[in-house]
């Protein structure tokens, strides 16, 4: 199946010789939210950049909705909403202007019922008269939002668009997202937040030093890199781990209540049976045991500090 | 969607010309009271020791090089200021991610700066009535010189503010190299006035022939034939586009 967007060895080197990218290639499914994580200089928004129409691709090609970005550019950018990063509005506009323009630039004719819904879906209605400047930070990013989808995108690029903002807002920004999702509209993000990720992504891509590292689905990724812990809450607290259980990866609580013990998910033997079977055998008794996965950003972090080069998007 | 995407066009001209209606006061007073105070010294004080020029009373004369000296000036700023802004402030990104290209932006823009200085010009027009009996030989000629002469430095002020990367250099060409070209230009002397090797000089300087054809749009006198002036405006919007488009197709200063 062709994706609505389709990335092919994709590269971009700045005049500088910094390669923010190379030769990346990436099928994004219509109607499903992938975030692309990486730390600070990744290449994530020169991604971003290049499928949008902001920066030129030194190589490579890009299709939104099987138009060419570079040959039949209008057809691809009407298809395409951007949040940007940084907060960029006209400070004197007030905000029903500032997203009947944006509107206006993507060659729609006026429709200020459409504008009026979507500024009552992101709490702005109230606002609408209100010039830019007077808005607080995230009223002011829930404007770039409705500028985004002020032309009905099919697409909705989301760079980092809860950065800055506070937990509250945060959840809300993940509301609109998932209504997003449920109208249809595609949706590419990139967070520095891998809860967000975690909580709102279908995929999840890795990019680091301009290599996409991998793109998985976010339950597949969680599954195939999560390490666990097992917590074995003991009977009696220990004061030091038995020399029998040494080189186990194990770790005593501070109480001496609880062994924790981390093991590899994709390893063939856990070794938690036998574990259990040598407590028996010592004569510790065991009250209860669970298990925690680890989280997105655990797996991040293993994975770009140990980059690896498969890649299966 | 049609090869130009004119609703892209209009939203930009809309959106640039409100900011012209949100300052009206600065926009529209601030040009008249200059242009009144130039009536004053230059049409009263001086111009009363000074019979006629070419036949045509001094006051007179001085109402088409007037408009100019606004049109050139509120021409370039607007236009420069106007696309400026949105680089300074981070906007600029719409126009490159949206379906506008170099022709939509341009015309939004300059579009909009031209009209604005057009309308500051007829206003200024208006108000030299009051102080002199301007008559007007070839108003089709007055209004197209208008027009293409605020088009043409429209464009000159659009790569200005593409190339500006501070509001310093966005004042600096218009402070060093417009203002003195007007001044210079004829738009109180005839060229004729001047000693024939200064005559030359100053037809070196493309304004005079804007200067030039616009009085004789009034007054059916020249420093340089019509044809001439019209070649050389229609030379530099010309220029000025090829620029423009070579700046969209690069991203100098605009992707950067």
């Amino acid at each position: 199946m062709t994706g609505i967007i389709e990335v092919e060895n994709l590269s971009k080197q700045y005049g500088s010789g910094t390669k923010a990218l190379s030769d990346v290639s990436l099928s994004i499914n219509e109607g499903e939210i992938i975030a692309l994580l990486g730390p600070n200089g990744a290449g994530k928004t020169t991604l971003i950049s290049i499928i949008c129409g902001l920066v030129v691709p030194t190589g490579g090609t890009v299709r939104v909705g099987g138009h060419d970005i570079r040959t039949d550019w209008r057809a691809a950018r009407k298809l395409i909403g951007l949040v940007p990063q940084e907060i960029t509005l006209e400070p004197f506009e007030t905000v029903m202007n500032c997203v009947r323009f944006t509107r206006g630039l993507y060659g729609e004719g006026p429709d200020d019922a459409y504008i009026e819904q979507i500024l009552r879906s992101l709490s702005l209605w109230d606002k609408r008269d209100a010039a830019t400047k007077e808005l607080s930070g995230g009223m002011k990013r829930r404007v770039l939002i409705a500028k985004a989808l002020a032309h009905r995108p099919k697409i909705l690029f989301l760079d980092e668009p809860t950065a800055g903002v506070d937990v509250a807002l945060r959840r809300g920004m993940w509301q609109v997202v998932e209504e997003l999702r449920r109208e249809g509209v595609t949706i590419i993000l990139t967070t520095h937040y891998l809860e967000e990720a975690e909580a709102m992504a279908d995929r999840v891509g890795v990019i680091n030093k301009g290599q996409l590292l991998l793109v998985k689905p976010t339950a597949e990724l969680m599954g195939e890199f999560g390490k666990k812990t097992l917590t074995i809450e003991l009977d009696q607290p220990l004061t030091l781990i038995p020399d029998e259980l040494t080189g186990r990866n194990l770790r005593l609580t501070a109480d001496g209540r609880s062994l924790c013990y981390e093991y590899d998910t994709r390893a063939e033997r856990t070794g938690i049976a036998r574990l259990l079977g040598d407590l028996a055998e010592l004569g510790i008794t065991v009250r209860d045991v669970s298990t925690q996965q680890s989280n997105l950003e655990e797996i991040f972090m293993s994975l770009v500090s140990e980059p690896r080069q498969e890649e299966s998007a | 969607m049609t090869a130009i995407n004119w609703p892209g066009v209009r939203a930009i001209f809309h959106h640039e010309m409100s900011r012209f209606f949100r300052t009206i006061m600065q926009s529209l007073l601030s040009p008249v009271i200059s242009t009144v105070l130039y009536f004053v010294v230059f049409g009263a004080a001086i111009g009363g020791r000074i019979e006629s020029v070419d036949g045509v009373a001094y006051g007179a004369f001085i109402v088409p090089g007037l408009m100019m000296l606004t049109v050139l000036q509120q021409s370039v700023s607007n236009a420069s200021f106007g696309i400026y802004f949105p680089k300074f402030s981070g906007t600029i990104y719409e126009y490159l991610v949206s379906p506008v290209g170099w022709i939509e932006v341009t015309m939004g823009f300059v579009g909009a700066a031209a009209a604005k200085a057009i309308l500051i010009a007829l206003v200024i027009l208006l108000t030299s009535f009051y102080f002199v009996g301007v008559h007007i030989l070839h108003p089709f000629w007055m209004l197209a010189f208008l027009v293409l002469t605020s088009l043409g430095f429209s464009l000159l002020g659009f790569i200005i503010g593409l190339w500006a990367k501070s509001f310093e250099q966005l004042q600096i060409v218009p402070m060093m190299v417009i203002t003195p070209l007007v001044f210079l230009g004829g738009a109180f002397y005839s060229a004729s006035m001047l000693p024939p090797f200064w005559e030359a000089v100053a037809k070196l300087n493309p304004v005079l022939y804007l200067v030039s054809g616009f009085r004789w749009s009034f007054f059916g006198v020249a420093d340089v034939p019509v044809g001439v002036s019209l070649v050389a405006v229609g030379i530099m919007i010309a220029v000025c586009m090829a620029i423009i488009r070579w700046i969209f197709a690069t991203g100098w200063r605009l992707r950067e």
